[in-house]
């Protein structure tokens, strides 16, 4: 098909390219290993020559915590918007339940609220029922970011299962549920790793809600985390930077080990049928 | 235009829609249909429950905070008078709504035309086949992948007017030091950096799926008759291309109307209001200061939403568009 002549070259293009995207990751890497003195050099050091790892001990000191709190928010989100999701995307996908479109529409329309606006309602809210600064409670917060992209993942792709498969189950005596749990689920392994994933990655890098609803607690998420340290020492940005390193990993760890659920995920979430 | 999304079993519609009649036939017709009807809701019904408690409840608060004059202390002791269209009134009059408002445009705009156009590029580009192709384009994930807060850091600390790489390259070139995030003339056009790197890789995703459904047929017939590399993409690989960039572009609008925490973490809207968009300003109002106000705050979120509808809606047009033609 296409001419391989010339492909070493597209490869170097493509590296340079490359380089030059992930230069602002690179550049967070090399601050994070710079001593404190070297911080306000110039010219900066383009490369960690001295690296030093007081960055990473002040993350171990002081961040321990907030990472805590972000897996649990993370994981907690990721439950939450499955058990949500997944039985309302089958039902919209195979059970055509009434109003099924405009629910359907309210979920994309659901997708372009800001979250700085819902941030305001559930301030009110949870400051009426106390339930600010609270880990729980930004659960249920975060969940509204997953929940109406996961409803359409999940109505996307279990509208492909054949139908042959879902009435075999049927005769053979599976209730609807016992055939959703059994049948369905396991078969929809790609779209719960997709929503899994993405809920995930939502509910660890939130900021707004977790700035407006939780601004004091004792459970505060890494992003507040690094939050805390911008606004509080802006003098140590090696300490900074390796807390944004290690509150990176797990992306950069869902990338690798999910990588092609993640382009689904983009793509499935824009453009759907 | 159909678009290669989550693999699916292929043989979808036909085989689902006839399943629906059939099943067994020990009930009466009517007592089944019933019961499949119950069934049904009962799978939608949390879901239901969810969007009115945590979509629905939230946004009405928020209604009705725009509505009414809140002070700290109603919130505390819960009254506050009903004072109709005056925090919109007062929002509108507020020298600061101009140039959110202006900010807005700006910032959506200016970041969408160039993660478009850098998007498409490298979507063209990584749609050649080279060695290391699939891995690159998996790398140019990450910046869309990373906390925002991590972003924002990393770029505050790049843009930093003494001690930033940035300035230090430019330095190289021969141009003066800018004071990226602390002159007004230029924190706008920081955050806009910031923002298109990492609007890039979505961009890059759509476009690159788009590409894959254009047959490679009709490049090569095009390259039979002679026709250049910039002739071949005016003249299919763009217009092939429209409906998925009208989706990729209605989308990003819709995201980066509502972009609220890049900003505030790396200049929070200043400095003075040089880079305040509605979003952080709604913040600015309701959580920014020691004296919330909350309802000019909250109707400032109001008006974003009705923006934002609006091109929601378009987005919804297109799409249901789109399918019909596909049908």
């Amino acid at each position: 098909m296409k001419p391989l002549t010339g492909s070493r070259r597209y490869t170097l293009i493509g590296l340079l390219l490359t380089a030059l995207m992930l230069f602002p990751v690179y550049w967070m890497l090399n601050v994070s290993l710079t001593p404190q003195q070297d911080m306000r050099k110039t010219p900066p050091d383009l490369f960690p020559l001295h690296p030093t790892f007081e960055g990473y001990r002040a993350v171990l000191d002081d961040q321990m915590p907030y990472l805590g709190t972000s897996l649990l928010i993370g994981l907690g989100t990721v439950a939450l918007t499955l058990v949500l999701a997944a039985p309302a995307g089958y039902a919209l996908a195979k059970l055509r339940p009434f109003g099924g479109g405009t629910l359907g529409l309210v979920l994309l329309v659901a997708q372009m609220i800001p979250g700085i606006v819902m941030a305001m309602g559930f301030y009110g809210i949870f400051l009426d029922l106390g339930l600010l600064n609270s880990w729980w409670g930004l659960i249920v917060a975060d969940s509204t970011i997953a929940v109406p992209f996961g409803v359409m993942i999940f109505t996307a792709f279990m509208s492909g299962i054949p139908g042959e498969l879902i009435a075999a189950s049927r005769i053979d005596g599976a209730g609807t549920f016992r055939t959703f749990w059994s049948i369905v689920l396991p078969v929809s392994r790609n779209a719960l790793v997709t929503v899994s994933l993405f809920s995930f990655l939502w509910a660890w890098s939130d900021f707004v809600f977790a700035n407006t609803l939780d601004g004091g607690g004792d459970w505060r998420p890494i992003t507040l985390g690094i939050y805390k340290y911008i606004g509080n020492n802006n003098q140590e940005w090696n300490a900074i930077m390796a807390t944004a390193v290690v509150a990176s990993v797990p992306a950069a760890v869902l990338l690798v080990l999910a990588q092609r659920y993640v382009a689904a995920g983009v793509t499935a979430g824009a453009v759907k049928d | 235009m159909a678009i290669a999304r989550v693999d699916r079993p292929r043989r979808a519609g036909a085989v689902s829609k006839a399943s629906g009649t059939g099943g067994t036939h020990s009930l009466p017709l009517r007592r089944q249909r019933r019961r499949s009807r119950l069934t049904a809701l009962a799978f939608v019904a949390p879901l239901l429950v969810y969007l009115a408690a945590f979509y629905v409840y939230p946004l009405y608060r928020n209604l009705d905070l725009s509505l009414r004059d809140y002070t700290v202390r109603s919130f505390v002791s819960g009254d506050a008078p009903f004072s109709g269209w005056d925090n919109f009134q007062k929002v509108l009059d507020d020298p600061t709504f101009g140039p959110a408002m202006r900010h807005t445009m700006i910032f959506t705009f200016v970041s969408i035309a160039f993660q478009y156009a850098i998007g498409l590029g490298l979507a063209v580009f990584f749609n050649r086949h080279f060695r290391l192709a699939p891995t690159l384009r998996a790398l140019f994930l990450i910046p869309w992948l990373l906390p925002l807060i991590v972003s924002a850091s990393s770029w505050s600390w790049m843009l930093n007017s003494e001690s930033g790489v940035v300035n230090y390259f430019l330095h190289f070139f021969g141009v003066d030091p800018v004071g990226w995030l602390t002159s007004p003339d230029w924190a706008l056009t920081s955050v806009i950096i910031a923002n298109i790197w990492i609007g890039i890789p979505f961009n890059l995703v759509i476009l690159y799926s788009g590409l894959q459904n254009i047959p490679g047929e009709l490049y090569e017939a095009a390259s039979l008759d002679g026709a250049s590399a910039w002739q071949q993409f005016r003249r299919i690989t763009f217009p092939l291309l429209r409906p998925v960039s009208a989706i990729t572009l209605l989308l990003g609008l819709v995201y980066t109307l509502k972009v609220f925490d890049l900003i505030w973490i790396m200049t929070k809207g200043g400095p003075g209001d040089a880079s305040s968009t509605l979003a952080t300003w709604s913040y600015q109002l309701g959580f920014g200061s020691l004296l919330p106000k909350f309802g000019p705050g909250a109707a400032v979120g109001n008006i974003l939403i009705l923006i934002a509808l609006v091109f929601g809606l378009l987005y919804i047009r297109v799409q249901s568009g789109q399918r019909r033609q596909e049908t």
